[in-house]
């Protein structure tokens, strides 16, 4: 580890941020949601002010009614339910991409935030980390 | 400034990390610190020293190395995203090291900015 990771080690203890990890693509096709997954338990662990976007296609992340079987691809949608167990209850969707796609929130597995786009664009100027996949 | 850098694309196929580097090799010229850059999806793909590109063209890996052994940046490779991709150990360029996702939520709470280069 280098001298200058040394230095941020310092003063880094009980520091909490807000992260924002926005979920842009759709569940399957690309690997990003599922990994992306991963780094939102990850963060929870370290106790910081954690929300999650959902903007784009990345609205069908949190779609009713997943059947992978025939694409022979792990069903993570359930991980989203699970997340208020991990203290991760910040959740916003984008209004705007979910009547692009003719989804309400009765379409989705999860209670959220519904936002407008300036909305959205506020609170993601309020972050600290955002980290977008 | 100290700024953390996250890559999630692999080399060749996507400009991702290209930029990255440029990005973090121009910042620390300027005067700022890249403690660490941290990769993630195919990112992880940009670690492997088994890569050997045409002798014309840049050499991805290599600047990497190069840039974590001049200015003692930490490259970080995620391991549960190398592990799918067969990234392990034994093949790893100089200057990465495989860890946890932990290293690059450590990097955003750290440093004064995290900036992400991929789709």
């Amino acid at each position: 580890m280098s001298d200058m990771m040394d230095d941020m080690e310092e003063g880094g203890e009980g520091v909490v941020k807000k992260f924002m990890f926005v979920n842009r693509k759709a569940p399957h096709g690309t690997i990003y949601a599922l990994e992306g997954l991963e780094v939102v338990l990850i963060s929870a662990a370290f106790d910081q002010d954690v929300s999650m976007v959902f903007v784009d296609d990345g609205v069908y992340e949190l779609i009713k009614g997943v059947n992978t079987k025939g694409i022979e691809v792990k069903d993570f949608s359930k991980t989203y339910r699970a997340l208020e167990g991990y203290d991760i209850e910040k959740l916003y969707v984008e209004k705007a991409s979910m009547d692009a796609r003719g989804l309400t929130q009765d379409d989705l597995i999860v209670d959220v935030t519904v936002l407008d786009s300036a909305e959205m664009a506020n609170l993601m100027a309020e972050q600290d980390v955002v980290i977008s996949y | 400034m100290k700024i953390g850098i996250m890559v999630s694309e692999g080399p060749y196929n996507h400009q991702a990390s290209d930029t990255a580097y440029l990005f973090a090799r121009t910042a620390i010229e300027k005067g700022h610190s890249v403690p660490r850059v941290f990769f993630y999806h195919d990112g992880v793909n940009n670690s492997t020293k088994l890569t050997q590109p045409p002798q014309d063209d840049r050499n991805v890996v290599n600047r990497w190395s190069k840039l974590a052994e001049d200015h003692g940046v930490d490259l970080v490779v995620c391991v549960a995203a190398g592990m799918r991709r067969g990234i392990t150990d034994d093949i790893l360029a100089p200057g990465f090291r495989i860890s946890g996702l932990g290293q690059l939520v450590e990097a955003g709470i750290q440093c004064d900015r995290l900036v992400t280069f991929g789709d």
